[in-house]
C-alpha cells in the first residue's frame, strides 16, 4: 500500500478527490445499434476497497468493465484514472495504466489462448509489462506457481493446455492471471459464477487477502450475492443501463429502496428450510 | 425401462488418468436428476459421454444406454457417429456449460437457433421463423434484436438463454443442463428455473441437471447425485441429501451452502 502515491488515511466515501479509477457521467452505445446500453454512470473505486456490480443480465455491467479497462470509449462522460482521463491514444500513459489494472473476463474459455499452455497464459502480465524477463526464462517464474495454487490449482496445471480444465479450472486460471502481477486494481466480471461453494469461498478469502495484504482495489460484477456481501463495501445495482441505486452493501441489501434491488435480495434461490429442531 | 442408463462408466485421458471412476446412475422418462460436486470432479465429462461427445483421446468404458421413445435403443459408448446424430437433439440434447462454445460466432443467433428446429422439426420459411421467435420471446424479453445479433454481440446471460431456447426448441426427451443459469442474475435465474420446470414437466422430458449451486438444484429437481473426484458419492432424494447427508463431503457441501445463506442473510437482515 505504500508504494502508491494515493497512500493515506483510510479512505472515507466523501474523500472524492482520492479516486483510483472513476466514471463521471458516462454513457455508451454500441455501433449501429439503436439505443444507449449506458446512461449517465457515476461510480468511483476508492483504494483498497471493493465496488460490486450488480444488475440485470443484459443491462449492461460488461460493457461498463470494458469502458473502465480502457479497452472501449465512451459516448460520453469520461473515465478517470487517478484523477486524469484515460488517454486511450497516449502509449506511455496507457502502458502505466495497464501495469496498475488487470481484469477477469465473464467468459473464461474465450479469454485464454487456446494453443498456449497455462504457464504461457498466467506468465503472460509479467512478460507483456516488463515485470520478468523475456523469452523463456521469464515463463519458468516462481510467480507463476504461486498463483496457481493460490487458485487452488496444482503446480503441474501450468503444462496444460486450458481445454484440459474444467469450467471452473478455467475460471481460476483466469484469476490466476490476473493476480500474478500484483495489480493495484482488479476489474473482474462474474470471476466466481463457475465455481461451487468451497472453492468460491477460497478465492473470496483469496480476494479479501490481497485487498488486505496489499490494498487491491477491486470492481466486481457478481450476481451472487453472498459473495458481493462478503468482499465488497459499497454496492452499485444497475437496471436499464443505469445506477438505481448505490451505497454501502450492507444498506443495499438490507434496505433496499429500488423495486429492482428488492426484486433481486427476494429472488436469491434458498436452500429447502432447515428442518425445525432436527 | 430406464431412459437412459448409466453402468460402470469409467473416463480416462490418455495418459491413463482416470476422471470419472465406475459411474452408475439412470434416468426414468419425466425425471429431473441433479448433478453436483465440486470443481473438476466430473460432471462435465459426464454429461458430454452421455451425449458421445468426449474430447479426442479421452476413453470411455463402461456402458451408456438412451432408450427414447420412436428411437432405436442405443449403447452410446462405441456407437457410429451417424446413429449418435440421429439421436441429438431428439434423445438427448446439451446445454453446455459456455454458451459461447457452442454458439458458432459467425452466425447470427437467429439462423443458429433456426438449425436445430430445421433439422429436428423439419419446420421450413414462415412457420420456421414464427418457432425461432417464439422459441427466443420464451426465454429473453427483446427475441428480434436478439435473432438478429451475432454472439459477440448480446451479453453473457443472453447467450446462456440463447443456448437454453435451442435446447428447448428441440423437444428432446433428454435435456441436460450444465450449470445453464451461472451467467444470469437472480431475478433472471428465477424466471428461466421457472420456465425450464414448467416446459420439462409439460413436455414430459426427462432432466439432467448440473449445478455447484444446492439451492438451484433442490428447486428444479427431485433426485440429486454428488460426485467426487469422478465418484459417485452419495445419491438420494433432494429432502434426504439437504436434510441429513450421509457422506462426509456431501455434509460438508450442505454446510458450506448454508454458511453463504446465513452470512448472507446476516447482511441483508442488518
Ligand atoms: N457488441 C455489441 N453490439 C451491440 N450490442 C451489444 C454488444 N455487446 C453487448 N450488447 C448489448 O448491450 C447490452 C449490455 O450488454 P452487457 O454485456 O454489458 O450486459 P451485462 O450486464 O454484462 O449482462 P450479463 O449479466 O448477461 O452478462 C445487452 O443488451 C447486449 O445485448
Ligand atoms: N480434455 C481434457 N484432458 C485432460 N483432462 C481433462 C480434460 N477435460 C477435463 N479434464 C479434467 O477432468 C476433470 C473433470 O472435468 P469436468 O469438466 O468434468 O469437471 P466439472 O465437474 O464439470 O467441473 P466444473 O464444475 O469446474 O465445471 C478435471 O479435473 C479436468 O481437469
Ligand atoms: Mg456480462
Ligand atoms: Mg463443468
Amino acid at each position: 500500500m505504500s508504494t502508491t502515491p494515493l497512500a493515506g488515511p483510510a479512505p472515507s466515501d466523501e474523500a472524492v478527490g482520492t479516486a483510483l479509477l472513476e466514471a463521471c457521467e458516462v454513457g455508451f452505445a454500441y455501433r449501429g445499434a439503436g439505443s444507449p446500453v449506458l446512461h449517465d454512470i457515476s461510480l468511483s473505486l476508492l483504494p483498497g476497497r471493493s465496488l460490486a456490480l450488480v444488475g440485470e443480465s443484459g443491462t449492461g455491467k460488461t460493457t461498463l468493465l470494458r469502458l473502465l479497462l480502457g479497452l472501449t470509449a465512451p459516448t460520453s462522460g469520461r473515465i478517470l484514472f487517478e484523477g486524469e482521463p484515460l488517454a486511450l491514444g497516449d502509449r506511455t500513459r496507457m502502458r502505466a495504466f495497464r501495469r496498475s489494472v488487470q481484469a477477469v473476463f465473464q467468459d473464461p474459455y474465450s479469454s485464454l489462448d487456446p494453443r498456449a499452455r497455462v504457464r504461457a497464459i498466467v506468465s503472460e502480465p509479467l512478460r507483456s509489462l516488463g515485470l520478468a524477463p523475456a523469452g523463456r526464462a521469464g515463463t519458468r517464474d516462481p510467480r507463476v506457481a504461486a498463483a496457481l495454487e493460490s487458485v487452488g490449482l496444482p503446480a503441474e496445471a501450468a503444462d496444460r493446455y486450458p481445454h484440459e480444465f474444467s469450467g471452473g479450472q478455467r475460471q481460476r486460471i483466469a484469476i490466476a492471471r490476473a493476480v500474478v502481477c500484483d495489480p493495484r486494481v482488479l476489474l473482474a466480471d462474474e470471476p466466481v459464477s463457475a465455481l461451487d461453494v468451497t472453492t468460491r469461498v477460497r478465492i473470496v478469502d483469496l480476494l479479501a487477502e490481497l485487498k488486505e495484504q496489499q490494498g487491491l482495489t477491486i470492481a466486481m460484477v457478481s450476481h451472487d450475492l453472498s459473495v458481493v456481501a462478503a468482499l465488497c463495501e459499497q454496492t452499485a445495482v444497475l437496471e436499464h443501463g443505469r445506477i438505481v441505486e448505490q451505497g454501502d452493501t450492507g444498506d443495499v441489501l438490507s434496505a433496499p429502496t429500488h423495486p429492482y434491488t428488492r426484486r433481486l435480495v427476494a429472488s436469491v434461490p434458498r436452500l429447502p428450510a432447515p428442518r425445525p429442531a432436527s | 425401462m430406464s431412459l437412459l442408463d448409466v453402468q460402470g462408466l469409467s473416463i480416462r485421458t490418455e495418459d491413463g488418468r482416470e476422471l470419472v471412476a465406475d459411474l452408475s446412475f439412470s434416468l426414468d422418462a419425466g425425471e429431473r436428476v441433479g448433478l453436483i460436486g465440486e470443481s473438476g470432479s466430473g460432471k462435465s465429462l459426464t454429461t458430454l459421454a452421455v451425449m458421445g461427445l468426449l474430447p479426442p483421446g479421452m476413453t470411455a468404458s463402461g456402458s451408456i444406454v438412451l432408450d427414447a421413445p420412436g428411437l432405436p435403443r442405443t449403447e452410446v459408448l462405441g456407437a457410429r457417429e451417424r446413429r449418435l446424430l440421429e439421436l441429438r437433439g431428439r434423445a438427448a440434447t446439451v446445454v453446455f456449460q459456455e454458451p459461447l462454445t457452442a454458439l458458432d460466432p459467425l452466425m447470427r443467433v437467429g439462423q443458429q437457433v433456426a438449425e436445430p428446429l430445421r433439422r429436428v422439426k423439419r419446420l421450413r420459411g414462415a412457420a420456421l421463423r414464427q418457432a425461432v421467435r417464439d422459441a427466443l420471446a420464451q426465454v429473453l424479453p427483446d427475441p428480434d434484436r436478439i435473432a438478429r445479433a451475432f454472439p459477440h454481440e448480446i451479453s453473457g446471460g443472453q447467450r446462456q438463454r440463447v443456448a437454453i431456447a435451442m435446447a428447448l426448441a428441440c423437444d428432446p426427451a433428454l435435456l441436460i443442463a450444465d450449470e445453464p443459469t451461472t451467467a444470469l442474475d437472480v431475478t433472471v435465474q428465477e424466471e428461466i428455473l421457472e420456465l425450464l420446470s414448467t416446459q420439462v414437466a409439460e413436455r414430459g422430458m426427462a432432466l439432467l441437471f448440473v449445478s455447484h449451486d444446492l439451492a438451484v438444484v433442490s428447486a428444479v429437481t427431485e433426485r440429486v447425485l454428488v460426485l467426487r473426484h469422478g465418484q459417485l458419492v452419495e445419491e438420494g432424494g433432494v429432502e434426504q441429501i439437504v436434510h441429513s447427508p450421509t457422506h462426509a463431503y456431501t455434509r460438508e457441501l450442505v454446510g458450506s451452502a448454508r454458511q453463504l445463506e446465513s452470512a448472507l442473510e446476516r447482511t441483508a437482515k442488518r
